[in-house]
């Protein structure tokens, strides 16, 4: 049995409770809870003249209705403003409760407890709300134009205005040998985890303490807000995310109202409550992401080499702003991507719309800024009439710039500094994965059979990582087993088993001695959260931190045992033993007994530690000065800055020139992560990021109606990815340490769906020869645009003959 | 018992008879998931769309969250718990599919994976597994059930070792 496991793509340690239908999910809790459901509103934008529930108060089984006028101290007053930022000058958020107005339909205005979820509803559908309709806006243009104002008080409803430029970037425009302006749109899709929200609260009376299940990505922080909110002790309130049915970012954001309204109602009514989401309220409650105009103005010079760049972005930010700017940062930040910029200029105006708030959604902002990007990099190559990839090889950073500083201020405040990477080399990769150089023979191949074939690719660097810190604790017990726990939560990113495999090969351990907990505020308090790809980089580094420390220890203790020096020791399958010496040696169990001197012996192990069994010099407390007892330690992990990831994507499509139906045949993905703790889990992670990012580009989008009425707010009709839809993916691997952490890795949550967007545009426009501006493309659209004379032909079509012809 | 709005149904489950009195509209998912407490099957939906609540009735993949409760008098019905075999030292031996899943990394949050495992499991057992099986086949298995997490292709992959472990072992 080898405990060295770092790398090896260990089989997951939580699927065995998956598997069997022994998962614990929030709704599976609390069996007897009194169930909450909301009145939402139906109107994206009106006051709230009235509410009636005289008629509802005789259904049987109702327990208590709230409004916004049952809200005292902090509960009455807004959300938090997550993200406080001195560019975000006019935050908004909502309430708990409406308070006298609704800025998108889905916004909670009553909040019902019932004894079960079905008589909930049925007292929600007997409460009258009336409404004061007020004008509506949807859309950036619509909120860029200004002829209505979400929130009266903002007349130009912008939020924020986020600028960055690292140079004068006028003049140097004037100075390029070309230039190029064009806009473009992306537009708005959502997390959708199979899994909705969902809080279960639970109030003991006698103790004044409060228990809260959520599905969340970020317990510690709902934890403080509940808090907060409720005027607790923060030491009277526990948060745990059991296992979370999938997160993608949409879980990050908190405090929702539902997080305070549930527990709320726990403490009023000392009763279990419980709120499970159903997917209408999840399509019209929770939050969106990706909808931008981006104005982008680029010169270069006449090998395509980028002299300047000036891009102007409009971002939908929704009706409210509680995660801050921090999606407008992360666009403007990671746009630039693996490529050196001499002067760049970013001016991403965020703007309120009567629709669903905007928080990160898996990429947070970078799919945008790739898009924009890479889709400037495909226009540099038409214009000049070079190859896509050769533009690309010639604005690349070197592998001998790194650091390279791109004096970019990231979205956790610190500089946008690459660490290492090797992009020339991901590119190489990538022609060869997906065999560029024979594009024009696959495009041939497939016009005989009638369709038109087209090629494109994309390239990313993604800041992972994030601080400001995690924690982890290691500790051994007497029975051998090691506890391991961490503030930071999981969504299905196989924690439980990457952890532990840090844990087996840092501390020598089996990893089957090994119990990973995580997100449960009552075993580690200090966390930040799961997103930014972080949760490898942050909590595995934490993790391994405290694992030394607990290696070090034992070492100390057993060298006092087996007198002999700890230099000399070494730990293999959980025995303490003298390198090279059979047979002088301890089992890291009976280290853990003797690091706790005992007086009483509660079992034969305890034995060896009390006070007449265990040796020691009289002249010497038995815990020394400035050592505890037990083998266990806490560290930190806390990043000077984020550490950049990177990858390169293709995509091949074929497209039917009779239905404009568009098929994506190859898909092929360069990876870098720099070490990678568990090879399966990262593909799998590449795998479910690269099927988000084809639903992107080809078939999900939120379909608002001028109303603000969500159009396709269900599974029928928002159209996300079922295997049909997905192609195969080619993978190759390439692996650049990190020098900023111990064990030189790199976050890989969010990097398959990154450049799906800008590749599949790119692949489109290639096949077709007309521009694509706008995203995501379907067949409908494709098809209005071969039928319309106005749109552009790509200078590539013009010189290849036939195919701008087969329209 | 009110019997315009509660009945009380006989159904088997997982081989165990069992009875409950349920409102007329509880759904088939609410009565396993809360009156008979098997909280392995997951409501995705609510619609019919997604598939992580398909259990099989009487062998056949269904979605429970499209059938009341009341429908299933008389029934068998198999849900996730139901899927591994019990082994005669009081453990379990799972099913095929259930070993496929863990063996290709075929699920991450685990919240479809139930809906997966009877679908999959429903379609292996009823097809000949000495004959080839193609990718179609695989497709079509799979097809009516959405992931979120994976992509699908360790799914894929999954089917075809289950139907391999079930070919050489039957």
């Amino acid at each position: 049995m080898t405990t060295k496991l770092f790398g090896e793509p260990v089989r997951r340690r939580e699927d065995a409770r998956l598997i069997v239908g022994k998962g614990r999910y929030l709704d599976d809790i609390g069996s007897n809870a009194l169930a909450a459901a909301f009145v939402r509103s139906p109107h994206a934008h009106a006051r709230v003249v009235d509410i009636d529930v005289d008629g509802a108060l005789e259904v049987e089984g109702l327990v208590a209705i709230y409004t916004y006028e049952d809200l005292h101290g902090p509960m009455a007053e807004p959300l938090p403003v997550l993200i406080p930022h001195p560019q975000l000058h006019a935050p908004r958020t909502g309430y708990p409760l409406a308070n006298g107005e609704v800025n998108h339909v889905g916004e909670p205005v009553v909040m019902v407890v019932a004894t079960d979820r079905y008589v909930a509803e049925d007292v929600c559908d007997r409460i009258v709300v009336t409404y004061e309709e007020l004008p509506v806006v949807v859309g950036v243009d619509a909120a860029r134009s200004a002829t209505h104002a979400v929130h009266a008080e903002i007349p130009d409803n912008v939020a924020a205005r986020h600028h960055q430029e690292t140079g004068d970037v006028e003049p140097a425009l004037a100075a390029s040998p070309h230039t190029l302006s064009f806009t473009q749109y992306i537009e708005r899709s959502a997390c959708m985890p199979m899994e909705g929200k969902g809080v279960h609260a639970r109030w003991d009376d006698a103790d004044s303490s409060l228990r809260v299940y959520s599905s969340t990505q970020a317990s510690t922080s709902v934890r403080a807000a509940i808090a907060a909110k409720l005027e607790l002790s923060l030491d009277k309130v526990e948060v745990i995310a059991p296992d979370v049915g999938g997160g993608f970012g949409v879980k990050i954001n908190h405090p929702w109202p539902e997080e305070l309204m549930v527990p709320l109602a726990a403490i009023a009514l000392q009763a279990e409550v419980k709120w499970s989401e159903d997917r209408r309220e999840h399509f019209i409650s929770s939050a969106h992401e990706r909808q931008q105009r981006q104005e982008i103005t680029v010169g270069y010079d006449d090998d395509g080499r980028i002299t300047a760049l000036d891009v102007h972005i409009w971002h939908d930010n929704g009706a409210y702003t509680p995660y801050g700017i921090i999606v407008p940062i992360v666009t403007a930040t990671q746009l630039v991507g693996p490529y050196v910029l001499p002067v760049y200029r970013v001016i991403v105006e965020s703007v309120y719309t009567n629709t669903v708030i905007v928080t990160p959604y898996r990429g947070a902002g970078r799919p945008q800024g790739c898009y924009a990007m890479e889709r400037t990099m495909d226009r540099i190559a038409d214009a000049l009439g070079l190859d896509r990839a050769l533009v690309r090889e010639r604005n690349l950073i070197r592998p001998d710039q790194f650091p390279y500083d791109h004096h970019l201020t990231f979205q956790d405040g610190r500089p946008v500094i690459y660490d290492s990477g090797d992009y020339p080399g991901l590119l190489d990769k990538l022609k060869a994965l997906v065999g560029w150089s024979a594009a024009e023979e696959l495009r041939a191949a497939a016009a005989e059979r009638g369709k038109l074939l087209g090629v494109g690719m994309a390239m990313y660097v993604e800041g992972t990582g994030p601080g400001p810190y995690e924690g982890g604790h290691v500790q051994v017990l007497g029975s051998g087993k090691v506890l391991v726990s961490t503030g930071l939560t999981s969504q299905g990113q196989g924690h439980e088993t990457v952890f532990a495999q840090i844990v087996a090969s840092e501390l020598g351990v089996p990893i089957e001695d090994i119990e990973v907990t995580t997100g449960d505020t009552r075993r580690f308090g200090y966390a930040v959260g799961t997103f930014a790809s972080r949760a490898a980089v942050m909590s595995g580094n934490a993790i391994a931190l405290a694992a030394r420390g607990v290696r070090e220890k034992a070492l100390r203790i057993a060298a006092d045992v087996l007198e002999v020096d700890p230099g000399d020791l070494e730990i293999d399958n959980g025995v303490v033993q003298v390198k090279g010496t059979p047979g002088a040696s301890m089992p890291l169990r009976t280290v853990a007994v003797v690091s706790n001197p005992l007086r009483y012996a509660f079992d034969e192990a305890a034995k060896q530690a009390t006070q007449f069994a265990r040796p020691g010099s009289d002249d010497k407390p038995p815990v020394a000065v400035g050592d505890a007892p037990g083998l266990e330690h806490v560290d930190y992990y806390s990043p000077i800055r984020s550490t950049f990831a990177s990858g390169a994507h293709a995509a091949i499509v074929e497209i039917d020139p009779a239905t404009w139906e568009i098929d994506v045949v190859k898909y092929a993905v360069v990876h870098d992560c720099g070490n990678v703790v568990n090879p399966m889990i990262v593909e799998g992670q590449v795998h479910g990021g690269v099927a988000q990012g084809v639903g992107g580009a080809l078939y999900e989008r939120m379909v608002y109606d001028k109303d603000g009425q969500l159009q396709n707010a269900s599974f029928m009709d928002f159209l996300m990815p079922y295997a049909s839809e997905v192609p195969d993916i080619d993978i190759d691997h390439q692996q650049t340490p990190s020098p900023l952490n111990a064990l030189g890795i790199k976050g890989a949550g969010e990097a398959g769906v990154i450049p799906g967007t800008a590749a599949i545009a790119s692949a489109i426009e290639d096949a077709v020869g007309r521009r694509i501006a706008s995203m995501p493309i379907s067949p409908t659209e494709l098809y209005d645009l071969m039928r319309n004379d106005d749109s552009e032909l790509t200078a590539a079509c013009a010189r290849r003959s036939g195919t701008g012809a087969m329209a | 018992m009110n019997v315009d709005t509660e009945r009380t149904i006989t159904l088997t489950v997982n081989g165990i008879p069992r009875e409950a009195t349920v409102p007329v509209r509880r759904l088939l998912s609410d009565a396993l998931r809360h009156d008979l407490g098997l909280t392995g099957t997951h409501v995705g939906c609510e619609h019919g769309v997604c598939g992580a609540c398909t259990v099989l009735v009487d062998g056949e993949p269904m979605r429970s969250c499209l059938l009341l409760a009341v429908q299933l008098d008389g029934a068998s019905v198999t849900t996730v718990e139901g899927l591994a075999r019990d082994d005669h030292r009081g453990g379990q031996v799972l099913h095929p599919v259930q070993e496929a899943f863990r063996e290709c990394h075929a699920l991450q949050c685990g919240f479809c994976t139930p809906g997966f495992l009877t679908t999959i499991a429903a379609g292996l057992e009823k097809r000949d597994n000495s004959a080839e099986l193609t990718e179609e086949e695989v497709d079509d298995m799979v097809g009516g059930n959405l992931c979120r997490c994976t992509g699908y292709a360790n799914i894929k992959k999954a089917v075809h070792t289950a139907n391999a472990a079930m070919r050489d072992g039957s």
